[in-house]
């Protein structure tokens, strides 16, 4: 048996099992298994174990203690609301954009400008909206230098709207590439047999273009959750560690075991990666029923 | 459609606002460093920095290297998976997805108890080992953008007909992907490689929880610590990013959605 191991000269397709082939795919699987499967399976085994190394649920029972369920909490709110607006906002400008009747050459700048902006983030993005809307922020002097002083209406770049308006920056973006494909595919022939049949605008929108997008605009809400959930470099940079979001909090697990319980910490980290997964799951879920249409 | 509608104008003027100004807002504070006028101090500043030369060369180092990796396991696995194993496609596929649905946060945690210096492997216990955990965890990045990026340049190939012309005139499965595939995809590879490039250049999370003198960390630390110099910072991020992502179309590729962080 252990003869086949090598390489066999011909390179025809085999009955036997294909060993040049297989030989090629396994540095990508070795990667896969020691890189991204194991790291993350051991987490998960640490979740479930105590000081001793015993089996437990204790650790998932104690996320519910209230400092970590507050920082849980501030993350989904902050990812919620981003995924949102996000969703929404780069609906309308994608729909303006390529729908409205607009120019052509908009479309491609649009599209470029995503792919740049929606890959701007991290520590970079912090900075830039420091100088926007920072207290010496541009536009906050501007905005006080017409009378509307932000800072004194109480608000803050280091607080949740702050930071919802930074991830901004990277979730329309995002939404506007995700969501374009699913607007391509509304085939004209809808819009104009409505119109035949004596439907306004409204109406084709209403009954006929959102049911169609409805999928697809679920489903990217969903990936851009998911993506402002994991996210942590930005509002690290932001707002240090006073703004205590789940990532952050797992940062100083990881610098300093904030929670005197690395057992806690993994647990910690088991629960982002369940609200990541299970958000990109029915993500994928949607796609796949929103696919049906764009053929 | 009605022509160049009223509310479509509006959306994309507000959206093109709200995403100018911080790019003008952060220019113009990088400005404000000598007082009463504008000038580029702050970039002479930035420049001038041992740490800023130090860490930026680190990190353009692990991107290359990072790059490399990516190319050598993502180019054989994909070119067999469509040649000879299309029944791994699915599993192949879901790997490579993995990395956008795990949190940075979360592997890197992974890495540090799994390659920890009390671990089977303590990969963390040296400085060279450590880089190695950076540039793995950074492979990892970019994986989804590297395969499908390679997938569909395979797939605008003619892939059976070039291998099996190469193999009428006797040449092996290595020759095959170096000299005949990969010149082939080089187009597809490079798109891959400078999105990886721009993701990985100024990446915080791996880098700074596995100790690593790179870029990523020493931008929070300057913006922690500095006034005008985070401004000229973000300002050379931006370019950097907008010329990775350029060269990244001119070479043929579509904007690619990522974003991470």
């Amino acid at each position: 048996m252990s003869v086949l191991a090598a390489p066999p000269a011909s390179t025809r397709l085999a009955r036997r099992p294909d060993w040049v082939a297989w030989l090629g795919v396994a540095p990508f699987f070795v990667f896969a298994a020691m890189f991204l499967i194991a790291p993350t399976a051991w987490l998960l085994v640490g979740a479930f174990q105590d000081h001793e190394g015993a089996f437990t649920f204790g650790n998932i029972v104690r996320l519910g203690q209230p400092s970590i369920r507050l920082s849980y909490w501030l993350s989904l709110e902050v990812s919620a609301a981003s995924a949102i607006l996000g969703a929404l906002i780069g609906l309308v400008v994608a729909l303006a954009a390529l729908r409205g009747g607009l120019p052509s050459w908009l479309r491609p700048t649009l599209m470029t400008f995503s792919g740049v902006a929606s890959n701007f983030a991290g520590v970079p993005l912090a900075f830039a909206f420091m100088a926007t809307l920072g207290r010496l922020g541009l536009v906050t002097v501007l905005l006080r230098n017409v009378g509307i002083d932000l800072y004194a209406h109480g608000f803050n770049i280091l607080t949740f709207w702050g930071l919802t308006i930074t991830y901004l920056y990277f979730q329309i973006p995002l939404m506007v590439l995700v969501v374009t494909p699913a607007i391509d595919g509304l085939k004209s022939e809808w819009a104009e047999a409505a119109e035949m049949l004596g439907a306004s605008p409204w109406q084709y929108w209403r009954l006929i273009a959102l049911p169609v997008l409805w999928p697809s605009i679920m489903g990217a809400a969903l990936l851009l959750f998911a993506n402002a959930f994991g996210a942590i470099a930005t509002a690290y940079a932001l707002t240090g560690s006073s703004f205590n979001i789940a990532p952050i909090l797992l940062y100083a697990q990881i610098r300093g075991d904030v929670l005197h319980d690395p057992n806690l910490g993994y647990a910690l980290a088991l629960g982002m990666l369940a609200i990541t997964g299970a958000s990109n799951l029915a993500y994928l879920a949607l796609r796949a029923r929103s696919d049906r249409w764009l053929r | 459609m009605k022509r160049g509608h009223p509310g479509a104008w509006a959306a994309v003027a507000l959206g093109g606002l709200y995403f100018l100004a911080p790019l003008v807002a952060t220019f113009e504070f990088s400005l404000r460093m000598r007082r009463g006028v504008y000038s580029f101090d702050a970039y002479r500043v930035v420049f001038a920095s041992g740490n800023f030369q130090a860490s930026f060369l680190y990190s353009t180092v692990v991107a290359l290297v990072t790059i490399v990796v990516a190319a050598l396991i993502v180019v054989p696995a994909a070119y067999f998976v469509q040649l000879r194993l299309p029944r791994l496609r699915g599993i192949v596929e879901f790997i490579t997805l993995l990395p956008l649905v795990i949190p940075a946060i979360v592997l890197v945690f992974g890495f540090i108890r799994l390659y920890g210096s009390s671990s089977v492997l303590p990969l963390t216990a040296t400085s060279l080992g450590a880089d190695a955990l950076l540039t793995f965890g950074y492979v990892g990045l970019g994986l989804p953008y590297m395969y499908r990026s390679v997938d569909a340049g395979l797939s605008a190939i003619d892939v059976r007909t070039l291998t099996e012309a190469a193999e009428s005139q006797g040449a092996g499965a290595v020759t095959i992907l170096f000299q005949v595939i990969l010149p082939n995809i080089r187009s597809a590879i490079l798109s891959g490689a400078f999105l990886t490039f721009a993701i990985v250049i100024g990446e915080f999370t791996f880098a700074s929880l596995l100790d690593r003198p790179a870029f990523g960390p020493y931008l929070q630390l300057i913006g922690a610590s500095r006034a005008y110099e985070p401004s000229a910072l973000a300002v050379m991020a931006f370019a950097l990013t907008w010329a990775c992502l350029g060269l990244m179309q001119l070479v043929g590729g579509a904007p690619a959605a990522g974003a991470r962080r």
